[in-house]
């Protein structure tokens, strides 16, 4: 048990603390660099020897990224930048900027002149992503990140580093999409919260560490029989599950976290890399194997299928969507998937968040509500 | 003796048959398209299929005061208040075909990106609604100064996607003589629709810029279309002529030489237009219109990938900027309005740092305000008003600066 309490608490605190870890990086002089939101090809700057840092914004409030955007920008470019201009990623060497939204196009025009000091580093993947021409061109950008990445290092990147980091983050992806299902049957010790940090945890460490400690934990979870659960389980779909004050509320009104379908924790791994004889081609044809995520093109809205089947296969007793104010890619999700889940007549919280001022009162009130709502249907 | 036809009638006329056509076009049982304003029409042109427009009639509902209803059924259906208003506006006529203009639903939609990826999501889910097929012409962003050879040759392979796709739909070949056609005719008529804006070059400007709005409709319903080239001759002898007698479009002149950047507010266009003649200011120019200028060697479909490209909201920071600051320079601006469009993210989140940009390199003034295209709840007349005046303020400022400046440099002292 105090082995299980001591793994959860180091994830915890990585999570929490992600500045000791890029110290102890510091001081091993291991280059680090920026992953933006949402996703980064992290295998190349691994392969380059460097350490992936995802960089998910944080709560804080804005001072300077308003010379910048307008109010109305999701939280999540708006408080990237914010701590950006306060100098909090200078000891970052880079940062990779995808262009999957409105939002993010001009979050990495507006980095390279708000921060010049983090090296702004581009990313447009291709929407049209089930062509074979799209993986050439996705390949081409991989292409582009790789050799400025060699750059930075000083050295250059070899197949070989690729085809492990590859191999080093199926492996890890594999670890989480176990952890998550065990997570299930043991949702007394794993608290919404503990489950959102040990997955975050890993944005910030090394992932064959990561994955060290996450089995070790699956294995020290496993000792103990599945646990009872009095409460009722949702799913969480949608950006990120942020800020970490909802997730206390979650634990607060009896509710655990069934499955998720976020972007920042199962979307990242719930697919495997393709392995190939070309690293970067797998890479880039990784891409078009993903599915059911707001920034992959969608139009049978597949989305609301998979999330009524996930609803059913983990027995979840409703649906929270997650939805970062502003962000109009799961906006736009929302209507065409609720329509899904109430034939299906599972029920769907709306919860709105944001990370600059955020309305925790009223997202208490509504989880709460909602809380009562599933308790009383069975 | 019949009224001579004016560039404006002619306008209304092909308007009014582009929408009564395409509705006895669906009557008769011929497919319909819905397509994204700046989706390469070179494409459907050639396969001779009717198309609609969704962003030009959600404008048009939204110019005749029709948008209001429809935001707020779009926002009864779980659509966020804060998406684009065209999109919500055009996903509740979808539903409940409830518009002063109709326009018939699509059998197939085409959707390029090369002005936002919202558009994405919002075809996404007409295609999930209606079950219908979407051809999507991806265009990476161009987070460099212009695409990729790799960009080009993907977006390439979607052209032959989409031909693909667009002949299983219709059941018809590809005509690539007809094509070659189209694509010639487009480039004449995105010749004249430049010639015409920049005949507003002309101290004072020929015409008001707002009528640039009304006819840029024609180059995003028509761009391939011979009746095109028609009507953007007769507005070109129309402002030609007026240049020759020194016409402005005020009666007491032009005050003040302002550039409109971004869409136009028009739930609010009359009210915006009073209030630029009530403080002598012509919008002789706007970022937006000039979208549709669209040239490239007919037949070279490299370049055809790259102007599809290289629109203005799909290009990076010093990319606007340069284009800004020519426009500062070629129409002799003395203002920029910035439209702060709560709609439109794209547009937005680059300004600030564009307004910037282009006040370190020219000497235009620079002002802002908060509006919406189509959403009448996000404008405020107020505002607005304060802005003009407080515009107005500082270019005669500048301008008055500017004149001492000149009258020391002339010193010979
Ligand atoms: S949260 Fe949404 S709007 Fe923000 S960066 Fe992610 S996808 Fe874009
Ligand atoms: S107004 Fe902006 S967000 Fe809306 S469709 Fe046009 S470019 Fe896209």
């Amino acid at each position: 048990m105090t082995q299980l309490k001591d793994l959860l608490s180091v994830l915890e605190n990585v999570a929490n603390n992600p500045a000791q870890v890029i110290n102890k990086c510091l001081e091993e002089k291991r280059l680090m660099i920026g992953c933006a939101p949402e996703y980064c090809p992290e295998e190349i700057v691994y392969a380059a020897g460097m350490l992936p840092v995802g960089l998910w914004g944080g709560s804080t409030s804005i001072k300077n990224a308003n010379l910048y955007f307008p109010a109305f920008a999701c939280s999540l470019v708006q408080t990237t930048l914010e701590l950006g201009m306060r100098g909090v990623y200078d000891r970052l060497a880079g940062i990779i900027v995808p262009a999957h939204c409105d939002h993010l196009k001009c979050f990495g025009q507006d980095w390279k002149v708000a921060v010049p000091q983090v090296r702004f580093i581009p990313l447009a993947h291709p929407i049209n992503r089930k062509l074979e021409a799209a993986v050439e061109y996705l390949k081409s950008e991989y292409f582009r990140i790789k050799s400025v990445l060699e750059e930075i290092g000083g050295k250059p990147i070899s197949d070989q580093a690729l085809s492990e980091a590859i191999e080093i983050y199926n492996d890890h992806r594999k670890t989480l999409r176990e952890f998550t299902t065990i997570a299930r049957d043991y949702c007394t010790t794993i608290t919404p919260s503990l489950r959102h940090n040990v997955i975050k945890s890993g944005y910030f460490m090394d992932k064959l560490e990561h994955t060290q400690l996450v089995n070790s934990l699956i294995r020290e979870l496993k000792k103990a029989p599945p646990e009872e659960w009095q409460g009722k389980k949702v799913i969480l779909t949608g950006i990120m599950a942020e800020p970490n004050e909802i997730l206390d509320m979650f634990e607060d009104y009896g509710l655990a976290v069934a499955a998720d379908d976020l972007a920042q924790e199962s979307r990242q791994f719930r697919t495997d890399v393709p392995q190939g004889k070309d690293p970067l081609e797998g890479l880039a044809r990784y891409w078009s194997c993903m599915e059911g995520c707001s920034l992959l093109y969608d139009p049978q809205k597949n989305r609301r299928f998979m999330l009524k089947t996930m609803a059913e296969e983990s027995r979840a007793d409703g649906v929270v969507a997650c939805i970062m104010k502003f962000c109009e890619m799961e906006e736009f999700d929302y209507p065409i998937y609720k329509k899904t889940l109430e034939e299906a007549k599972i029920p769907l919280l709306y919860l709105e968040l944001d990370l600059v001022t955020p309305s925790l009162e009223q997202v208490r009130t509504r989880i709460q509500s909602f809380a009562e709502m599933i308790s009383r249907k069975r | 003796m019949p009224e001579k036809l004016t560039s404006r009638n002619l306008l209304n006329q092909l308007q009014t048959r582009h929408y009564t056509n395409a509705y006895a076009a669906k009557m008769k049982g011929q497919l319909v398209g819905w397509a994204t304003s700046i989706f390469p029409q070179e494409f459907c042109e050639t396969m001779g299929l009717t198309v609609v427009y969704p962003e030009n009639h959600a404008a048009a509902v939204a110019a005749k005061r029709g948008a209001l209803p429809l935001l707020e059924q779009a926002e009864s259906e779980g659509y966020s208040v804060d998406l684009c208003s065209y999109a919500r506006i055009n996903l509740a006529y979808m539903k409940s075909q409830a518009a002063e203009i109709p326009i018939p639903l699509p059998d197939f939609i085409l959707c390029c990106n090369n002005i936002c990826n919202t558009l994405i999501k919002w075809y996404e889910n007409i295609a999930a609604e209606l079950n219908i097929p979407m051809i999507l012409i991806d265009v990476p962003y161009n987070h460099g100064y212009e695409p990729t050879p790799a960009a080009i040759d993907y977006i390439k392979s979607e052209f032959g996607e989409c031909i693909r796709q667009l002949e299983k739909i219709t059941g018809q070949q590809f005509n690539q003589e007809r094509f070659q056609e189209v694509m010639i005719l487009s480039n004449e008529n995105s010749r004249a629709w430049k010639r015409a804006l920049d005949l507003n070059q002309a101290v004072p400007a020929p015409l008001n810029g707002f009528e640039l709005f009304n006819y840029m409709s024609q180059m995003v319903c028509a761009r391939g279309r011979q009746e095109t080239g028609e009507l953007l001759k007769l507005l070109i002898e129309e402002l030609e002529e007026k240049i020759r007698l020194g016409k402005s479009c005020y009666e007491d002149g032009e005050k003040c030489r302002v550039m409109w950047d971004g869409i136009a507010c028009w739930p609010h266009i009359k009210h915006n237009f009073k209030a630029f003649e009530k403080n002598g200011i012509n919008i002789v120019c706007s970022s937006y219109p000039e979208a549709w200028v669209l040239l490239y060697e007919p037949g070279n479909l490299d370049e055809l990938a790259k102007v599809y490209s290289m629109i203005g909201n799909n290009t990076c920071m010093e990319y606007q900027a340069d284009k800004r600051e020519r426009e500062v320079k070629n129409f002799k601006l003395d203002g920029i309005l910035f439209h702060v469009n709560r709609s439109c993210k794209v547009m937005d989140f680059m300004q600030y740092e564009q307004q910037r940009l282009v006040a370190a390199r020219t000497d235009v003034s620079i002002m802002n305000f908060d509006g919406d295209q189509a959403d009448p709840r996000n404008f405020a007349a107020a505002q607005f008003e304060t802005r003009l005046e407080a515009l107005m303020e500082i270019v005669a400022h500048n301008k008055s600066a500017k004149k001492s400046k000149e009258v020391t440099n002339n010193d010979p002292a």
